[in-house]
């Protein structure tokens, strides 16, 4: 029993990071229609700038908060320098750009940083919660600031009028553009969301795997199952999607597969959602009167 | 009276296509202009053009200032509220999510608000619907919002694309009965394109007839209205 839930514990903890992942995606789909594949290595990249502004000696929270900035600003300069040349472009261009920058800012990463394998701190003792080994304060820690950052975009979304205006944008910008909403700048916004949200998950997962340039690939590949699973266009979704996926994936891992075939129980579950509802889970299909 | 909206040799092109020639408008302060016209005739052209959403040429002014060269958002946030054609709905969000989107440029927050109401006075059946998706809305009802939508810019000047196509006569007569109080009560200046010339030329004051993107004769309606031969030749009735 026990350990059944040391395994729920440390799959909520992995789907606390899917999440995050995943919310990425979902930010940047649902304000371009785009899937960002190069999310993965935007948030590699800012957490090797947390890494070295730690080893400078700024302390944990202002590295983290600073690392947040400049994720969020870097996608507002990726958006409008890269991809806005590119808007009439067909997606296959804009997909070749994606899988360039991945590569481009995987490279880079390893040129500044070398492909050793480096620590990264937590902010969260490691001790146990309750002192019986099967819930840590780390572990709580990631769900909780999943959580949070779950409950800031709902909030943002929904109640503010900017995150309205985004949502507008998204779903049709002609008209969007006739309420005044300026468009490209909700573009651009969604990505600096988007990245700022990926350098989170970066932060988050670093204590766990380490820090290479290589750190997200396997994740990305379990951020796009979250996605999927909770429906592709919504927040709640795609977090509900993180620990889905995250306590599935342990439990038939630890108990029916083994550890070594856990990434192909991704692209299973990534293929059965699709083939069964496209949509996902929580996906809401757009009721259209014609 | 001034005029609040003028275009000097506007023109227009879909890519390499001419959508309109040399086109000379203008919108009386407080008048309603109809544009008509036969299908193509570069009604839907002219609006896009005024808004800047095509490539275009001449010179438009609104309220005295040259606007040929403002970005959509720009001019729509000067007051021009443009009704598109289709109504433009947000249909994955709520009807009250559309209208408050035009919150987003409205710094006062409270006229904003008052004006949610005007919207509701005209339209009543948007604050029955209003936590309903804007999808699922009939076509009246979505054009109803579309309206509402624009009247929460307080344009100074609404561009309206066919506010009748698609609707049941009933409907169509309502809607316009409302542009008309609206025209009048709110004084919103109003060009409005319609294929459904009867109608149109009862609320407009001035028309425009348009012919494959150039203009045939533009005058006070009345005179449009008695002119049969150009009543038979192209507005089919």
């Amino acid at each position: 029993m026990d350990f059944f839930i040391q395994q729920i514990a440390s799959g909520l903890t992995s789907g606390a990071i899917y999440a995050c992942v995943a919310l990425g995606l979902v930010m940047i789909y649902v304000s371009t229609d785009h899937i960002n594949f190069a999310q993965g290595e935007m948030a590699m990249f800012a957490t090797y700038l947390a890494w070295a502004m730690i080893n400078a000696g700024v302390p944990y929270w202002v590295a983290f908060g600073l690392t947040i900035a400049v994720a969020f600003f870097g996608g507002l300069l990726i958006q409008r320098v890269i991809l806005k040349p590119l808007e009439h472009a067909p997606v296959l261009a804009l997909v070749v750009c994606f899988i360039a920058l991945l590569s481009i800012f995987n490279a880079i990463a390893g040129m500044i940083w070398s492909y050793t394998i480096k620590q990264f701190p937590s902010p969260f003792p490691s001790h146990d919660l309750f002192g019986n080994g099967l819930v840590s304060v780390q572990q709580l820690g990631v769900v909780g600031v999943t959580l949070v950052m779950l409950g800031f975009l709902t909030v943002f979304f929904r109640f503010t009028t900017l995150g309205l205006a985004m949502r507008a944008a998204a779903q049709n910008p002609a008209s969007a553009r006739l309420m005044g909403v300026r468009v490209a700048w909700m573009l651009a916004l969604g990505w600096g969301l988007a990245a700022a949200i990926g350098a989170i998950a970066g932060m988050l997962v670093a204590p766990i795997v380490f820090l290479d340039p290589n750190m997200m690939n396997g994740i990305l590949v379990y951020g796009f199952a979250s996605a999927l699973v909770g429906g592709i266009g919504n927040p709640l979704g795609a977090v509900a999607g993180g620990f889905i996926v995250g306590v599935l994936e342990n439990l038939v891992g630890s108990y029916v597969i083994g550890n070594e075939l856990k990434l192909s129980f991704a692209l299973v579950v990534v293929v059965g959602v699709l083939l069964l509802k496209p949509a996902g889970l929580f996906g809401r299909v757009i009721v259209r009167r014609v | 009276m001034a005029a609040v909206l003028e275009a000097k040799a506007l023109s227009a092109w879909y890519g390499p296509i001419r959508g309109l020639y040399d086109l000379d408008l203008s919108v009386e302060q407080g008048g309603v202009t109809a544009l008509l016209g036969a299908n193509g005739a570069g009604k839907t052209t002219t609006l896009r053009a005024l808004c800047n959403m095509v490539r275009r040429s001449g010179t438009t002014t609104f309220q005295g200032v040259d606007i040929s060269r403002r970005s959509t958002e720009d001019i729509v946030r000067m007051g021009v509220a443009h009704v598109p054609e289709g109504r433009g709905t947000f249909v994955a969000l709520t009807v009250e999510e559309n209208l408050r989107l035009a919150l987003h440029t409205r710094r006062d927050k409270a006229a904003a608000m008052r004006d949610r109401d005007l919207v509701f006075g005209y339209f009543p059946i948007l604050q029955e619907r209003l936590h309903q998706q804007a999808g699922t809305l009939s076509g009246g009802e979505q054009q109803m919002l579309a309206i509402g939508r624009a009247l929460m810019l307080a344009p100074k000047l609404m561009l309206l694309d066919e506010p009748s196509f698609g609707l049941a006569p009933l409907v169509v007569r309502e809607i316009f009965r409302i542009l008309r109080q609206i025209n009048e009560h709110e004084h919103v200046s109003m060009l409005i394109v319609e294929q459904n010339a009867a109608l149109a030329l009862d609320l407009a004051d001035t028309v425009y007839l348009l012919e494959t993107g150039k203009l045939v004769t533009s005058g006070p309606s009345a005179v449009v209205q008695n002119d049969e031969a150009l009543r038979k030749s192209y507005l089919g009735y």
